[in-house]
């Protein structure tokens, strides 16, 4: 008896199964195998924030399921964008945001262009810096705590030692100057390895016969990092600027386990703002508007720059 | 001696290793002292100057898989001699162990959680992959963007229909509700990549098996499958990774049956306030199984991150 693979797979199917499957077209095919997936981030992910779009519009409250939802129609919006408190939180996002990027931009081309060097053993050296971009923010933001603790903490005795400041003096997580920053060290300390790694695949992507080119030029070194180097790096930077640009602006975890937001509201980035109003006041119609107008910046924002970045990439 | 131009010269190769060295050490100072603390008695944790050096001891462990009481006076008298190890250890403080703690339990439903999420992410993200890999979908484009953009909301903007929905079908705070949760976020992760990699296997293979009488359906299994596992294999430890990470649906939609070990660790509290060596032990045992999972991934990492968008 032959026993090729066709017939083995074809006793191991039932003939249902097989029969259904053969008659299928191409079209049904990729139907079927794109259904299920579509299915359900319409189910998790689109009905969700169709539901958000309609509770804006009312007055709902979770925990309050018995009294009558009433259609107030854009007053949600109206109040949000007159709340002095929002902005507040805008303005911390933004100040999150903005020094997270230069920061992480920063170092991570620095380092980037150090690992280009290609010394010995800079695979080794490379794998562990990217460690903390894989853990769990949550878990290591809880820890951090810890290390900035005054007197006791590593972070504290560290600044100290080197600065000759008193390790018990200052509180980054308890005083309203330094609680931004508590919260801008840590994310650059996870996130810049991601920044490094986009970089570094930029630069080994430029050809080497380019410098070659720009060396038989005379061109100068430093000619040479302004011209070629940066402008080829560049789409990669702007690509990790998005991704970097899109997470910190729905920032949540990192900062709920280090500060909490606070002290006062410093920290209140406006996920974390979010889920008081939603999960902690129960303004539930109030919290849905505020999680459309979040989404729709986010999308715009994200839009615009796609735009520009698609621009950068043709030249 | 090779006089290349764009190979870096001796004494620059060692600067930049050092700098970089020097900043891969002190990236792995918190990460060391989570390790080290886990290790450390209590005094000693948080002892001024912080200690490098300290006397090893597991006390951070059993107080992390325990609950323990004060003992009472005469219970400590009364005592039996040959108590096991973990009981003395305990003894010495002046408590006693009373039954395990939640830990094992939250990190044993992070690993349910995780495992489901991943398998179901990746049979549907593989199907939807090859699909969008080999046929003509209408509005493929349209559709692709659409699973990305999927992952730019923030996760609290959508917990609050999913909060009211999960309640209704009675899905809050149970392991089948997060695993679909959580299928459904790291979708769009599987179905880029995955499309990614199917991409790069040639469509001749394929053809071969059409000629040679398989189906469709078989040649997809028994020839594209099996070339892009390993691209599969990546694709599922970031989907595993991600759940594992994952907070704050976790702290919003569970509370106990559930609860996965994000929300947990950090609510790990002895007498007078968080016990540290107990927490630093729990994020011990957590964070390692993902850096080993790092160093295991470290060539398709950039890829993964980057949703396919950078590919070396």
């Amino acid at each position: 008896m032959p026993d090729t693979a066709i017939e083995r797979a074809a006793r191991s199917t039932p003939p249902a199964v097989a029969n259904r499957l053969k008659g299928l077209s191409d079209r049904g095919l990729a139907m079927l195998f794109v259904a299920p997936t579509i299915v359900l981030l319409l189910a998790i992910n689109i009905f969700p924030l169709i539901w958000t779009i309609y509770l804006s519009f009312t007055n709902y409250r979770v925990n309050r399921p018995n009294r009558d939802v009433d259609f107030v129609g854009l007053r949600n919006y109206e109040r949000i964008l007159n709340d002095a408190d929002i902005w507040l939180t805008m303005q911390a996002t933004a100040h999150f945001l903005i020094w997270t990027i230069v920061l992480q931009v920063l170092i991570g081309f620095t380092l980037a262009y150090l690992i280009n060097k290609k010394f010995k053993g800079n695979d080794l050296w490379t794998t562990i810096i990217v460690l903390p971009m894989m853990l769990s923010p949550a878990v290591v933001g809880n820890f951090w705590t810890f290390l900035y603790q005054p007197q006791i903490g590593l972070f504290n005795y560290v600044v100290g030692f080197l600065t000759g400041a008193d390790p018990s003096s200052f509180s980054m997580i308890g005083e309203v100057s330094l609680a931004p920053w508590s919260i801008i060290i840590v994310d650059t300390w996870m996130w810049t390895p991601f920044v490094m790694l986009i970089c570094l695949a930029g630069l080994r992507s430029i050809p080497d016969s380019i410098y070659e080119a720009a060396e038989c030029d005379r061109a100068s070194k430093w000619r040479q990092f302004w011209t070629i180097t940066i402008p080829m790096v560049l789409p990669f930077l702007m690509l990790a600027v998005l991704f970097r640009g899109i997470e910190n602006f729905k920032m949540f975890d990192l900062v709920v386990q280090l500060t909490g937001g606070g002290p006062g509201s410093t920290t209140e980035l406006t996920s974390v703002n979010l889920k008081r109003e939603a999960f902690e006041k129960w303004r539930t119609g109030y919290a849905s508007a505020y999680a459309v107008i979040l989404f729709v910046t986010i999308f715009g924002l994200a839009s615009i720059y796609v735009k520009a970045l698609n621009k950068v990439k043709e030249r | 001696m090779s006089f290349s131009v764009t190979e870096a010269s001796s004494r620059q190769k060692w600067f930049a290793g050092i700098l970089v060295v020097g900043y891969a050490l002190i990236t792995m100072l918190p990460l060391f002292w989570i390790i080290a603390t886990g290790f450390k008695s209590s005094p000693d944790a948080i002892a001024y100057p912080p200690k490098i050096v300290f006397e090893p001891t597991v006390e951070g462990y059993v107080n992390l898989f325990t609950t323990q009481t004060r003992l009472s006076s005469d219970a400590a008298v009364s005592a039996p001699q040959d108590l096991p190890w973990y009981e003395n250890l305990v003894r010495k403080k002046g408590m006693t162990i009373v039954g395990p703690s939640r830990f094992s339990e939250r990190f044993f439903n992070s690993v349910i959680i995780g495992f489901g999420s991943t398998f179901f992410a990746i049979v549907l993200g593989t199907a939807a992959a090859y699909a969008f890999s080999r046929f003509k979908v209408p509005l493929k484009d349209d559709l692709l963007f659409f699973i990305l953009s999927t992952r730019m909301m923030p996760p609290i903007a959508v917990a609050i229909p999913i909060f009211l929905m999960f309640r209704y079908l009675g899905l809050n705070d149970t392991h089948a509700g997060m695993i679909l949760l959580y299928t459904a976020v790291n979708l769009s992760l599987s179905v880029w990549l995955i499309n990614g990699f199917i991409d790069e296997i040639p469509i001749e293979y394929e053809e071969a098996a059409l000629i040679d009488g398989y189906t469709r359906f078989q040649a997809f299994y028994k020839v594209v499958l099996p070339q892009a596992a390993t691209g599969i294999a990546s694709t599922a430890i970031f989907c595993l990774i991600f759940a594992w990470n994952e907070y704050a649906f976790a702290v919003l939609l569970t509370s106990g049956t559930a609860q996965t070990a994000p929300p947990f660790i950090p609510t790990i509290i002895g007498v007078g306030g968080q016990d540290w060596p107990a927490v630093a032990a729990g994020a011990t045992l957590f964070l390692l199984p993902v850096m080993v999972f790092t160093i295991l991934l470290r060539k398709h990492l950039l890829r993964g991150i980057t949703f396919g968008a950078v590919r070396k």
